[in-house]
């Protein structure tokens, strides 16, 4: 019984604290993985301008969708591939009005940066040498689904898939190469461009790849619709470009 | 430690705290009335109770995500009521109360068994009505057990995985317990991370452990 009571200032503490964050007025941002970065950087200017708090989501855009579907407490989306946003227009969980492709990216394909291997095509990688490819898991997640479409054009999947490591998402991928535990990984140029541990073998040339959009779009529900407004035009700003264009991404008119 | 870092720690003491709170009346009056009651159905809830000890946590997570996701109960809180639960703290001590709650009502019942109705029935002759039996001769005889299944449904809790991640996903500041922020920085390639957190597992698992040896011990000598 004493033992009983002795939970109640426990109790008390947990909920204190539990309660504590609901208080705060802050915009949450689902966001495709491989925006980690540039997205951070772009938020910590927007707080000390407009003490608007933003808080992240970042996963697989398909994960994240999924999440939305089932009602999480969502007010911007902001998607790595076209399908995703779609999935979620279609369930009229979007304010289509609010929808735009911000954002345009490529595609790379990267090794350990200790790695002495050669490619310089797409056909390299089904060489023997190459025997494990990262890969953001091409049945769903965007950046996977792209290289997927990429080495179909090309006829060359059907050699590459029992090769394939699917990984949660892009930044998954990435850390699978830079940790050596595979011999290459097919992941966006951002991507590579913020680990130190990873080499660019071969980048997609911009025709031969797909095109790459990054569509936004305000969560229908959304908890604070007025300053996730405000968020949504804030990251079509010049401001907010000149961060994204830092990153390496492109910007989309 | 990072902040994050020391947020998800604090998070994930709260909330398996919290859930252990939550499911005690719940789990003692389960406990209670398998131990001492013959009713119709009794094996049937029985079962139900253990259920989760036995399904993949994942598929525990998935029946919670389908029970309180937007076109279950969830959509009902959320239209009439506004109240989230599903990828939001809440799912993480819904998950958290359900894959623990066997462990205490196993430990409790067991414990209520051993208490001699005897002296039950003596409390009674001598005037105590049913709830005053209860807390002053069942549950101090039983405290053994049922602090022993309150410290193993904590340490349960501290640890869930498979069901968290359906309902509650991984937010950091949000929804991130350390058991999910492992997997996720291991993901990302962050082993540091990963492995400051593994510290601190080690570390709760340790002072969980030792407090109950020491907590039981004392109760055997007073």
């Amino acid at each position: 019984m004493k033992a009983i009571l002795k939970t109640v200032p426990l109790l008390t503490c947990s909920l204190a604290i539990l309660a504590w964050p609901l208080r705060a007025a802050e915009v949450t941002v689902f966001a495709a993985a491989s925006l980690t970065d540039a997205l951070k950087a772009i938020a910590a200017n927007y707080q000390k301008q407009s003490g608007d708090k933003i808080a992240f989501n970042f996963g697989a855009s398909s994960t994240l969708a999924r999440q939305i579907e089932e009602g999480a407490p969502a007010d911007i989306f902001f998607s790595a591939d076209e399908a995703q946003m779609n999935r979620l227009e279609r369930g009229n969980l979007i304010d289509p009005a609010t929808r735009k492709n911000l954002l345009g990216n490529s595609l790379v394909v990267v090794v350990p940066g200790d790695s002495m291997l050669r490619i310089q095509s797409a056909s390299d990688l089904t060489n023997a040498d190459v025997k494990k490819i990262a890969l953001a898991d091409p049945r769903a997640v965007p950046a996977g689904v792209y290289a997927r479409a990429w080495l179909e054009k090309l006829q060359l999947w059907p050699a590459v898939e029992s090769k394939v490591i699917p990984t949660e998402n892009v930044r998954a991928a990435l850390a699978a190469v830079a940790s050596g535990n595979v011999d290459a990984g097919i992941v966006y140029k951002t991507d590579a461009a913020i680990s130190r541990n990873v080499r660019i073998a071969y980048a997609i040339p911009r025709a031969e790849g797909p095109d790459i959009r990054y569509p936004i779009a305000l969560v229908k529900g959304s908890p604070q619709p007025g300053a996730a407004k405000k968020f949504l035009n804030y990251l079509s700003s010049e401001e907010a470009g000149q961060v994204f264009a830092q990153y390496g991404f492109l910007l989309r008119p | 430690m990072t902040a994050v870092e020391w947020q998800i720690v604090g998070f994930t003491i709260c909330v398996a705290a919290l859930s252990t709170v939550v499911i005690l009346p719940v789990g003692l009056a389960l406990a209670w009335a398998l131990a001492r009651g013959n009713w119709r159905g009794k094996s049937v809830v029985e079962t139900f109770v253990t259920l989760p000890l036995v399904l993949p946590p994942v598929a525990t997570g998935l029946i919670l995500l389908k029970t309180f996701g937007k076109h279950g109960l969830g959509g009902f809180l959320q239209d009439k009521f506004h109240f989230q639960v599903i990828f939001t703290w809440r799912a993480v001590l819904l998950a958290l109360s359900v894959m623990s709650l066997p462990l205490l009502v196993r430990s409790a019942r067991s414990a209520f068994e051993e208490v001699n109705p005897r002296l039950e029935q003596i409390a009674r002759t001598l005037g105590a009505g049913g709830w005053r039996v209860f807390f002053t001769i069942s549950v101090p005889l039983a405290a053994r057990g049922i602090v022993g299944g309150m410290l193993l449904a904590f340490a349960r809790a501290l640890g869930e995985f498979g069901a968290t991640i359906m309902v509650a996903g991984y937010m950091p500041g949000k929804t991130a317990t350390i058991s999910l922020a492992i997997f996720e920085n291991v993901q990302l390639g962050q082993d540091a991370h990963a492995c400051r957190l593994l510290g601190v597992s080690v570390v709760l698992a340790f002072i969980a452990v030792w407090s109950s040896e020491f907590f039981l011990r004392r109760r055997k000598t007073s």
